[in-house]
């Protein structure tokens, strides 16, 4: 079973390089910027949070597909490490949903700008 | 990577996350929010998979769309009193404009960086078998330490978000 | 003794209905069918002869006229296009093939299931179930479609209208996807990933958030009860389900479906066998999966009017009810496939073909799980969560522990294959029946403490009497 083959025709001219893809992983982790930095709602933000790590794995594996080895071997630590930010975030959002639950038991709101008691 | 299909399936994905990521952003409703977040999830999948990362893509499927998503609906739905209607605090505009710039940026760098990739023939099957075994190998060969840690990692979620939201009889939280 | 044939029904029962209404009672035999019959099958059975000595003479062998293992044909003609066109041509040719296949599949699946589901049912439960609407009954299931698809879909007021629409379609996406991976014939998979069995278990984690997306949008208390335990009940079967899969994938060395049943094919033995807790636990979270008796508390429709699909009518409704079915009918191939040898018979396949013998696997398994649905009574919640946490994720680790240890010493021993693996067989059944009752009896079940048959309170003389038999007051 032959990995990476394309079974489709090619076209002249045009095909979809590493650049592609880094832009729009680049164009997802701003966007995923923008929801962080601009929600009002906790959850908001950890949505957020997650399209800016799916970003960071898309460039992962962008990198592993376009790249070998010096002895020409192919490698897949890219994908490894994909594994590992997709086992964080899941913990990550585990932990940070709770926290959010928690805090909206407190304070019946989970709206940043009102959780602001360490504020000076 | 030069083959009608992933053309055609790489601008068709990327338009699709690209455009749920903006839906995100731009809905009235948290929920409405959450399922757009959905199909950023599953176009990040089919991403995966034009570029033959089999495993990678499945395992997104499991895990975000699966499994974080179910996280967040039962966040919005815990929260009843919160409000759900996606609204942008005072930090939208500098936000936004951060996140332009750093989106400005991060395609400069990508299109001007020679990368050095493989191109053309170079691209073609590769020697090992399947994506899974490759990873296997790799996270019980040179990886393994990360990998204990990793399970140590999830352990320790586990037992802290069930430690977080556990009340006693008395009704105290923790 | 006159043998009686399915084509002379005679009801000898006095019609009770009034004058004006059309009979339908006594149909005499129609001339002539009986011989035709008999004709058919001697005719059938001469044609299967004949094959046999075809087949048996190997001339039939890789050729595409082999209608064993359709993926001949189909692979002969991707090459003859290939000479020919583009490459793409080929492509979207057998993606076609595919495609039309498995949605024609799933289209009979769904106008043949209802019926054969509630005459199954019917003869369970001693009654003869849906003989009306055409001959035995086998229009019910297109007019009970016609019924819903002209019923007035109601949207209830408070209802989100995009997440409330959402839901229907969502449901069926897993339906249609899972069929894709399932292997009919050693060159018949539509997609044989490399990760079959994980895109299993990640298609089948994609229903349960439609169905709570279903329970919130409609704004109904009762539904929304109804996807909340739904969920809570998926998401806690899906944890037995993977590890009695990853039990499964060690031991075959491969997470590709045709692998799998490739291996189950050449060593002769069956992961039925060679793991029986694993096909339990397998079984027993599918039917989780699906939400049917004895784990349906989603739809009790004694209980909660009918849960997470109570606002849903007409074609919705419809929908959810057709994938349920259609989902049973999967969860029979993965049964099938993964612990029952797939398409292989221990040699059986080169005579009959092999989706053939999938598809009577495949109606066994589902004619288990329209027994288990008219015998078993419903469980209750908590019974199965714990049921789920504290005994099948347990023993499904340790499980997995000792196949692990089995597959590393299978993999570098050298002796032929059946002498370890019936070795394992022995082992794991005997290891699973140790463990289940041990176990049981550390979560506090002592079969032998309690009386092995209910009696049921009528049948002593009314509850006083039951409740002086059973040693109250």
């Amino acid at each position: 079973m032959s990995l990476f083959a394309s079974p489709l025709a090619t076209v002249d001219g045009l095909s979809v390089t590493l650049e592609h893809y880094l832009v729009v992983a680049g164009i997802v982790f701003s966007i995923g910027i923008a929801i962080a930095l601009s929600k009002r709602n906790a959850i908001a933000v950890l949505m957020g949070v997650e399209l800016m790590l799916n970003a960071v794995n898309l460039t992962f594996v962008a990198f592993t597909r376009f790249s070998e080895n010096a002895d020409g071997t192919s490698v897949l630590t890219g994908h490894v490490f994909v594994v590992f930010v997709l086992t964080v975030a899941a913990a990550e959002a585990a932990v940070a949903l709770a926290m959010a639950v928690l805090v909206y038991r407190r304070r019946e709101t989970v709206d940043l700008d009102r959780l602001n008691l360490l504020r000076w | 990577m030069e083959s009608l299909g992933i053309i055609a399936g790489f601008w068709l994905l990327a338009g699709v996350t690209i455009g749920a990521s903006l839906a995100v952003f731009a809905v009235r409703n948290l929920l409405h929010a959450v399922v757009f977040l959905i199909l950023a999830f599953v176009g990040m999948a089919g991403l995966f998979i034009t570029l033959s990362a089999d495993f990678l893509a499945v395992a997104q499927l499991l895990i975000y769309a699966g499994a974080i998503s179910v996280l967040l609906v039962f966040a919005v739905m815990l929260t009843p009193l919160a409000n759900r209607d996606n609204s942008n605090s005072l930090y939208v505009l500098p936000g936004g404009a951060f996140a332009l710039a750093f989106a400005t940026i991060i395609a400069f760098v990508a299109i001007e960086v020679d990368w050095h990739q493989l191109r053309g023939d170079a691209l073609g099957a590769r020697s090992f078998s399947t994506t899974v075994a490759e990873v296997g190998s790799a996270l019980l060969g040179p990886h393994v330490l990360a990998f204990e840690i990793a399970s140590v990692l999830l352990l320790a979620a586990l037992v802290g978000a069930i430690v977080l939201v556990h009340e006693d009889e008395t009704g105290e939280a923790a | 003794m006159r043998l009686r044939l399915p084509f002379d029904t005679q009801i000898d029962a006095p019609s009770r209905f009034p004058t004006g209404i059309r009979q339908v009672i006594a149909r005499p035999p129609i001339p002539g069918l009986k011989l035709a019959f008999i004709v058919l099958n001697v005719i059938g059975l001469g044609l299967n002869v004949a094959i046999g000595f075809v087949v048996a003479s190997g001339a039939l062998d890789d050729e595409w006229y082999d209608f064993r293992d359709l993926g001949l044909a189909v692979g002969q003609l991707r090459e003859g296009l290939d000479d020919r066109f583009d490459p793409a041509v080929s492509y979207v040719v057998t993606m076609l093939i595919g495609g039309v296949g498995i949605l024609s599949l799933i289209g009979v699946i769904l106008i043949l299931l209802p019926w054969v589901e509630r005459r199954l049912l019917a003869r369970f439960q001693v009654r003869r179930g849906p003989n009306r609407v055409g001959p035995f009954g086998l229009l019910q299931p297109l007019a009970d479609a016609f019924k819903l698809m002209q019923k007035e879909t109601v949207v209830p007021r408070g209802a989100d209208r995009f997440i409330y629409f959402l839901p229907p379609v969502l449901v069926f996406i897993p339906l249609m996807l899972v069929w894709g991976v399932v292997p009919w014939a050693p060159n018949m998979t539509y997609v044989d990933t490399n990760v079959g069995v994980l895109y299993l278990i990640a298609v089948g984690s994609l229903s349960t958030l439609a169905i709570f997306l279903a329970g919130w949008s409609s704004n109904n208390h009762y539904a929304l009860l109804g996807a909340m335990r739904t969920v809570a009940m998926m998401i806690s079967y899906e944890i037995p389900l993977s590890i009695s899969l990853l039990a499964v994938v060690l031991l075959a060395r491969s997470m590709q479906l045709s692998e799998i049943v490739a291996w189950q094919a050449d060593h002769h033995a069956w992961f039925a066998f060679l793991m029986p807790f694993g096909l339990f636990t397998f079984f027993f979270s599918s039917t989780a999966e699906l939400n049917r008796t004895p784990n349906d508390i989603a739809e009790a429709e004694s209980e909660i009017v009918a849960g997470f699909h109570t606002e849903y009518s007409g074609m919705k409704a419809g929908l959810y009810l057709a994938v349920e079915l259609g989902h049973a009918v999967a969860t029979g191939a993965f049964v099938s496939t993964l612990f029952l040898g797939g398409w292989s018979m221990f040699g059986l396949e080169q005579w009959v073909p092999p989706y053939v013998i999938l598809g009577v696997k495949i109606g066994l398994i589902y004619f288990v799980l329209v027994w288990l649905r008219s015998t078993l009574p419903r469980f209750r919640l908590d019974q199965l969560m714990a049921f789920a946490w504290k005994f099948l994720i347990p023993l499904s680790i340790i499980y997995v522990l000792v196949v692990a240890v089995e597959a590393s010493i299978f993999a570098r021993w050298d002796v032929p294959g059946l002498i370890p693996l019936a070795a394992y067989a022995v082992f794991n059944t005997a290891l699973a029946w140790v463990l289940v009752r041990r176990w049981s009896g550390l979560m506090g079940y002592h079969p032998g403490s309690e009386p092995l048959r209910p009696v049921m309170a009528t049948g002593v003389g009314g509850l006083r009497a039951a409740r002086q038999l059973r040693g109250e007051a």
